[in-house]
């Protein structure tokens, strides 16, 4: 609890004793004087109200008029003068009190929310000439190693040097399964280290930081604001005058009519209790704000509330096929000796034959081939290797001669074979002109993307598109796979972007397009979209900087989650907006007919207010 | 030039309102945003208008919310 909350906290308490004290003189001594009475409600009610009404006559001297301050000063001055004492003081500290928890929950969110993404990381230990010296993170150059010690937060890019541990990437990515790094491997700001002590290089200054980049996303989100947000700040300002003067109206014109003036002035002065919009302008933004936290604890960051809301309204969504459907890593799936196909010895013979012929090659084809055979290879026994662009390589091994590529190379090299129809790409052996078999090498479909695909469906996605630069029957496995039913393939990245537009063209009026990418390659076809999706990856620039929501961890789940975060948040929002504008018409038109009294003109001003920001807090809790 | 000042203590979100929209009428400002959750209040201008107007920034809070303190970050 803040300062200045407990002093409120105490002020409230003396006045409610002073109240109390003033009713049971009245009730107690039925022959005291009036004036006494009078005197002891009034020092209750400078007690619990003083900094209320100082701030209502320094605020009108400032020009200010028709804020909160100067409201409630009217109504329970007024409420004096029509001799409604208690009254008075009550509404007074029902107001305050009512404050004073909308105070302490303001501060509560505020303190959760940013718990939520609590990665900044407070010291560096910097070694400095042999010595550990302990610094701000922005005062560490790059090139200088730091020592990042068990339970640390690491708190600057670097890449490993000495030792070997196990992040928590948690905070980041909302994974939970901790990630080992060993000596080389590049380790990000904003994780948790686990076991091990680590010396890490710095590779990039606190500023261009993985942790300082989120940061800075995170703490921005809020400046871009969703169209509610914008409506609620509109309302409210016509919301306040509108009441305000049909309250001067409800004082005069009855009044003038029935002659009555005391009943209708102490009813014009409920209506200006209730003429705060505080309920509206607290907890909409509020409920964005939680939903932006909670969809940030899940490893999803979005870089307004606007793009929160549009989410809801989302109806295509257009998909990259590698790097956001599939891993993007090539991997041998399929081992196809010409004679036996179906015995162990003949496809490791035919393994060991291709890795060997590709042991010079770095192409990501040869890469996962050696990385299939998965034993050391003897580099001295290959020699006179060649590689031809666009076929494949020839090398000499063991003395024979192996070639690996395609099937126009079998046809150049004249070797009788048959041409495999899969998905992936089929890479050909022969040893001596003598045909030995196929591999097939495949990218992989990251385990998530059904669950990804069926979901968009469940929230509301009508249309799921997939683009890709590779080739049809890859393309077409994929998505037969995963249940995509419109693809297109073999495109350049000039083509994706003419696709989209031709998409955004088709779908306008009829609800926004996400385009999901890997956000290296993306990126104008990520800022066309109306919302852009990229899967960020720990530490990749590109996309934070491109997209308009990352996705650290990579899985297209996780974009049917954010949906759902969206829905949640709007119908918190709309629950608020209907909850708070009901309310205080209801209790207008309660007073205005004389059903009920100033507390309940209290109770739709701070009580609102109150019950909407709990409602509001919701928004964070994802399941 | 874009200028960050964290209002301490702003418990009011329509008084995060007013300010904003005092801010913004000044002259040589070109965008304003106070954000209620965060008590931030991000202030564009040009460089040579920013100390004069950092004063103005003060003044207004002061006058619509005199609980706040006004920190430049």
């Amino acid at each position: 609890m803040s300062k200045k909350l407990k002093k409120s906290l105490a002020r409230i308490l003396a006045g409610v004793f002073l109240y109390a004290a003033a009713i049971l003189c009245e009730k107690l001594f039925p022959g005291i004087s009036e004036n006494l009475i009078l005197i002891l409600f009034l020092s209750a009610y400078f007690v619990i109200g003083g900094n209320v009404v100082k701030t209502a006559v320094s605020n009108i001297g400032h020009g200010q008029v028709f804020d909160e301050n100067f409201l409630m000063t009217i109504a329970t001055v007024g409420a004096f003068l029509v001799s409604e004492y208690d009254e008075a003081v009550a509404v007074m500290l029902f107001y305050q009190i009512g404050e004073w928890f909308q105070s302490y929950a303001v501060n509560r969110s505020r303190k959760s929310i940013s718990d939520l993404m609590n990665i900044r990381p407070d010291v560096a230990t910097v070694l400095r000439d042999g010595k550990e010296a302990e610094v701000e993170p922005d005062e560490v150059a790059v090139g200088e190693w730091i020592l990042i010690r068990p339970g640390d937060r690491v708190p600057l890019d670097g890449i490993v040097r000495d030792g070997e541990t196990s992040l928590d990437t948690m905070a980041l990515t909302g994974e939970s399964i901790p990630r080992d790094v060993v000596c080389g491997d590049e380790i990000i700001s904003g994780c948790v280290n686990l076991s091990g002590v680590v010396k890490v290089e710095v590779t990039r200054e606190y500023g261009e930081s993985t942790v300082s980049k989120i940061l800075n996303l995170v703490e921005n989100a809020t400046d871009k604001k969703a169209g509610t947000e914008n409506f609620i700040s509109k309302f409210a300002r016509y919301y306040t005058p509108v009441v305000v003067f049909s309250a001067l109206a409800l004082a005069l014109i009855p009044s003038l009519i029935t002659g009555s003036w005391n009943v209708w002035i102490y009813r014009a002065l409920s209506f200006l209790v209730i003429s705060c919009p505080c309920a509206l302008v607290i907890s909409i933004p509020l409920s964005f704000f939680g939903g932006l936290g909670g969809a940030g604890k899940c490893g999803i960051l979005i870089k307004g509330s606007n793009y929160l809301e549009a989410l809801a309204e989302a109806k295509t969504v257009v998909m990259d096929k590698t790097g956001t459907l599939t891993k993007g890593v090539f991997r041998v799936v399929e081992i196809v000796p010409d004679e036996n196909p179906e015995r162990e010895e003949a496809k490791a013979e035919l393994l060991k034959a291709a890795a060997y012929a590709e042991s010079y090659s770095v192409h990501p084809i040869s890469l996962s081939i050696q990385k299939a055979y998965g034993q050391e290879i003897n580099k001295e026994l290959v020699g006179q290797v060649e590689e031809l662009a666009g076929y494949g390589v020839s090398a000499v091994c063991e003395g024979k001669e192996i070639l690996a590529g395609n099937y126009r190379f079998m046809e150049k090299r004249a070797v009788a074979c048959k041409k495999v129809e899969r998905p992936g790409t089929a890479v050909y052996v022969a040893r001596e002109g003598r045909y030995l078999g196929y591999l097939v090498i495949a990218d992989e479909i990251k385990e998530d993307a059904p669950k990804a695909v069926k979901e968009l469906y469940k929230h509301g996605i009508e249309k799921i598109v997939m683009l890709t630069g590779d080739r049809k029957e890859a393309a077409d496995w994929v998505a037969d796979e995963l249940g995509i039913k419109e693809t297109a393939s073999e495109l350049l990245p000039g083509d994706k972007v003419d696709r989209v537009e031709a998409l955004l063209k088709e779908t306008v009026g009829k609800g926004k397009l996400i385009f999901v990418g890997d956000g290296i390659n993306d990126a104008p076809v990520l800022a066309r979209a109306d919302i852009g999706v990229a899967m960020g990856g720990l530490g990749s620039d590109a996309a934070i900087e491109a997209a308009d929501i990352v996705i650290m961890t990579d899985e297209p789940s996780k974009i049917a989650l954010a949906m759902r975060i969206s829905g949640k948040t709007l119908r918190i929002v709309r629950q608020n907006i209907v909850f708070a504008i009901g309310i205080k018409i209801l209790v207008l038109l309660l007073t205005a007919f004389g059903v009920t009294s100033m507390w309940a003109a209290v109770f739709a001003d701070v009580g609102v207010a109150f019950l909407a920001i709990l409602n509001a807090m919701r928004a964070m809790r994802i399941k | 030039m874009k200028k960050i000042f964290i209002l301490e203590d702003l418990d009011c979100a329509h008084c995060a309102q007013k300010i904003e929209d005092a801010v913004s009428k000044l002259e040589g400002v070109e965008k304003c945003t106070v954000t209620f959750l965060t008590q931030k209040l991000v202030l564009e201008a040009a460089d040579d208008k920013m100390d004069g107007l950092a004063k103005e920034v003060k003044k207004i809070v002061k006058k619509i919310e005199p609980d706040v303190t006004v920190v430049q970050k």
